[in-house]
């Protein structure tokens, strides 16, 4: 008798909320302004701006570094009496390595703090995941580091290469040195899985042979397999774009399988000066990178960066590639915002074709179509003292092409 | 270890007869507690949460809510069954997966492929296997079924061979990672890393407009509630009288002539489509479903929050899973630094303090009030 009672009632709470449900249900049409985008809050003396890094989880090596320089850059422009008079405030939050977080700490940032701009993100797949919620509430990402192209948002402006900027450079350089075969390693995710397809597409058309292809889990140490096939592939050089902690492993197995940088060069794509220090640079000496920047970049503007880098955070801290593009993309911002006249995103974005800043790395030019920045190519190689010296780089800055559509090998990718 | 030598459950959740109304309590109250409870925490989360909070804090609601289904599930396996589930993620993902690889090929239109495949995969038709999931008619029952079905092969294996304790979380986890490998390896086809991403409608309803995110989150507050009572329903039973124990003692059910395994089974495919179940209603809330949602350390955490609530009790689960997301939330955004060490803080401070959860507090409050008063 009680449970029946208990049943009627429970039974007339399901048909309460199976009719609350019913009625709160939305509308197929979104004209009534439901998606308009949240306006960034620019009403006090001060604007505010996130910072959307991983501070925990396995990126949080690699991101830690790029909010520094964000922050060294913030800093910087608030001393020099901000952006359109305003102070920047920057509001952090921490990504934690796991891409639905980032999406969450996106929204927060966005519609909670109503920030004028969201400087972050590292991963493929971080991006991947912030990417709607960008277009969603019409809000400004600037993503600072490289990536495997295919992608143009009207909401990310991209401070990173793209792999006409990097991967393709990389390529060239190993075609101009006589080599003839690549064997490729990756870690298991997507930057090295389409980076390879473009180094297949592009190995294809321009007479080299790709002898072996593998990828190993993010995170994995466990090399002895993929380092005895490469050297009994006879390939001529390795293309590198293994991530994180797995490269200390791949380099330790390299050498001690006897494979030298001189007889079978690593192109790596992801190792800058900071993980030249974690790996060693005792298996990384003579081995090749390709990026745009360089600690070693002759020029003011990075002896600068370099020198205030190194006071704000330790003389024994290297500056690289993503921290670098991480500290002009504020002063991009910077720079469009001003032109712009305002904080507007739409605005900023109208304003952004043709901006131009003297950085770290050379002169770089934002592209308002693809929205993203022509760089001048780097090709370097490891010393001894691990740090990175440029061996080749492009002359001149190379224009964005995230669809590689002006390279007819690529054709058949996009 | 935990699994085989389970803590006794507290009396708040002590499973009674189906007739008679549960310990010493007087009648009137405990006849009517449970449709009380019920009836509040409808209103709570049907009126007072969409009323208090943003449309931003609802969604994240939401999120919690979908992690709260599968700690309903796992409540009943484990904190009922004594199956420590360490691989729930497959399921979530299951379930998660089957709803996103139907609102993509939605979103894409009749004949159209979901953008990533013709980026990454270079293909020039819909793989097979996507295909039956353009129909909603296959895709929403699958997001239930597909993992009951796996979780069925997977029980019937392991259960008849009479595989428990660390072994049975072994072999899950072990599951876990497997999927993983298994969906970032075939990226071309399934997204890799990145997963399913950019969710734009949800059966014609623009999930960019906040008025249909507050109409998913009504829906997912409502499946929860009907999950409570489903959980409430089959912990009451004979078959969940059954279940604890066989949870307690294996041996001696087998020796009364039942048969643990397939008892086992029941509960072990139920917790299954409750957390597919969760998936896919994970998938319009959030707009995403990646390998990273499901692997070994999301389906860690979605043990940990039922162990925060309390295992063996109805509400334990639900109210440690959202009180562990939310903790999550409100501490790395108060300490965006440090907030995984007050994290792991606070789940030392409640397995050492509390083993038996946050759920035990209330038995806890009332046995000191109890103890005053004979004091007095």
């Amino acid at each position: 008798m009680s449970l029946l009672w208990g049943r009627r009632i429970l039974a007339g709470a399901m048909i309460l909320v199976a009719a609350v449900a019913v009625t709160a249900c939305g509308s197929k049409t979104s004209d009534e302004g439901g998606a308009a985008g949240v306006t960034a809050d620019v009403s006090g003396d001060t604007v505010k701006v996130g910072l959307l890094n991983s501070l925990s989880g396995t990126m949080a090596i690699s991101e830690v570094t790029v909010r520094d320089s964000i922050m060294l850059a913030v800093e910087e422009i608030n001393a020099a009496g901000g952006v359109l008079g305003k102070k920047i405030q920057p509001i952090g939050e921490d990504g934690a390595s796991d891409w639905p977080t980032f999406a969450e700490k996106a929204e927060k940032l966005i519609s909670e703090d109503r920030v004028a701009a969201v400087f972050g993100c590292w991963t493929s797949a971080s991006r991947k995941a912030v990417k709607p919620v960008f277009e969603k509430n019409k809000a400004l990402l600037f993503y600072p580091v490289q990536y495997e192209g295919l992608e143009q948002s009207p909401y990310i402006f991209y401070t990173g290469a793209t792999t006409n900027q990097q991967i393709v450079p990389g390529l060239d350089y190993l075609k101009a040195q006589g080599t003839k075969s690549v064997y490729l390693v990756g870690s298991d995710y997507v930057f090295p899985r389409t980076a390879n397809k473009i180094i297949k597409a592009y190995a294809a058309a321009n007479g080299m042979t790709v002898v072996g292809e593998d990828y190993a889990p993010l995170g994995s140490t466990e090399f002895g397999t993929i380092v005895n096939k490469v050297r009994s592939s006879g390939a001529k050089a390795v293309f590198n774009t293994l991530n994180g902690d797995s490269n200390v492993a791949f380099f330790k197995e390299y050498k001690s399988a006897g494979l030298t940088a001189a007889a079978m060069p690593v192109v790596s794509v992801s190792i800058a000066e900071e993980e030249v220090k974690s790996i060693g640079t005792q298996y990384l000496e003579g081995q090749l990178t390709a990026w745009n920047y360089y600690q070693t970049t002759p020029g003011a503007a990075n002896g600068k960066f370099v020198a205030a880098y190194k006071a704000k955070y330790g003389a024994d801290k290297p500056t690289s590639d993503p921290m670098e593009a991480a500290y002009v993309s504020v002063y991009l911002w910077k720079a469009m915002v001003e032109k712009a006249g305002a904080f507007d995103v739409e605005k900023v974005r109208g304003a952004s074709d043709g901006i131009t800043f003297e950085a770290p790395e050379g002169l770089v030019t934002v592209d308002g179509k693809t929205q993203h920045i022509a760089k001048t190519a780097r090709i370097g190689k490891v010393g001894a003292d691990g740090l990175i010296t440029e061996v080749w780089n492009s002359g001149k800055p190379i224009a964005p092409d995230p669809y590689l559509k002006t390279y007819p090998w690529a054709s058949g990718l996009s | 270890m935990t699994a085989v030598t389970p803590a006794p459950p507290s009396t708040a959740g002590a499973p009674a007869p189906a007739d008679v109304a549960p310990g010493s309590r007087p009648g009137g109250r405990s006849r009517l507690r449970p449709a009380a409870g019920f009836a509040f925490g409808a209103a709570l989360l049907f009126a007072v949460a969409p009323l208090a909070l943003s449309d931003f804090r609802l969604a994240l609601l939401a999120k919690y809510l979908c992690v709260a289904m599968v700690a309903v599930g796992i409540g009943i396996a484990w904190g009922r069954g004594g199956m420590l589930t360490l691989g729930q993620g497959v399921f979530f993902g299951l379930g998660g997966y089957a709803m996103a690889m139907h609102l993509k090929l939605a979103d894409a239109g009749p004949g159209g492929m979901p953008d990533f495949m013709q980026l990454y995969g270079q293909l020039d038709e819909l793989p097979v296997w996507w295909r039956p999931f353009a129909s909603p008619w296959f895709a929403l029952p699958a997001t239930v079924l597909l993992p009951m079905a796996v979780a069925f092969g997977l029980g019937s294996l392991v259960f008849r061979r009479r595989v428990r304790g660390a072994y049975f979380a072994i072999l899950s986890q072990a599951l876990a990672a497997a999927m993983v490998i298994l969906l970032i390896g075939q990226q071309g086809t399934t997204g890799g890393t990145n997963g399913l991403t950019d969710i734009q409608g949800f059966f014609g309803y623009d999930l960019d407009d906040p008025v249909n995110q507050r109409m998913v989150y009504f829906i997912i507050a409502g499946v929860l509630l009907a999950l409570l009572a489903l959980a409430r329903q089959i912990v009451h039973s004979r078959y969940g009288e059954l279940l604890v124990a066989v949870r307690d003692s294996e041996e001696r059910v087998r020796f009364l002539g039942y048969d643990p395994a397939s008892v086992k089974l029941v509960a072990y495919v139920v917790a299954a489509g409750m957390a597919g179940l969760a998936g896919a209603l994970f998938v319009p809330a959030v707009g995403i479903i990646s390998p990273a949602l499901i692997g070994i350390v999301p389906s860690i955490e979605f043990v940990i929050g039922v162990a925060v609530g309390g295992r063996a009790t109805l509400l334990g689960p639900v109210l440690g899973a959202v009180a562990v997301a939310w903790a999550r939330t409100a501490l790395s955004e108060r300490f965006p630094g440090t907030w995984t060490y007050l994290q792991g803080l606070l789940f030392v401070v409640v397995v050492a303090f509390l083993p038996g959860g946050l759920a035990s507090l209330w038995a806890l409050a009332r046995r000191r009030a109890e103890r005053a008063e004979v004091h007095q």
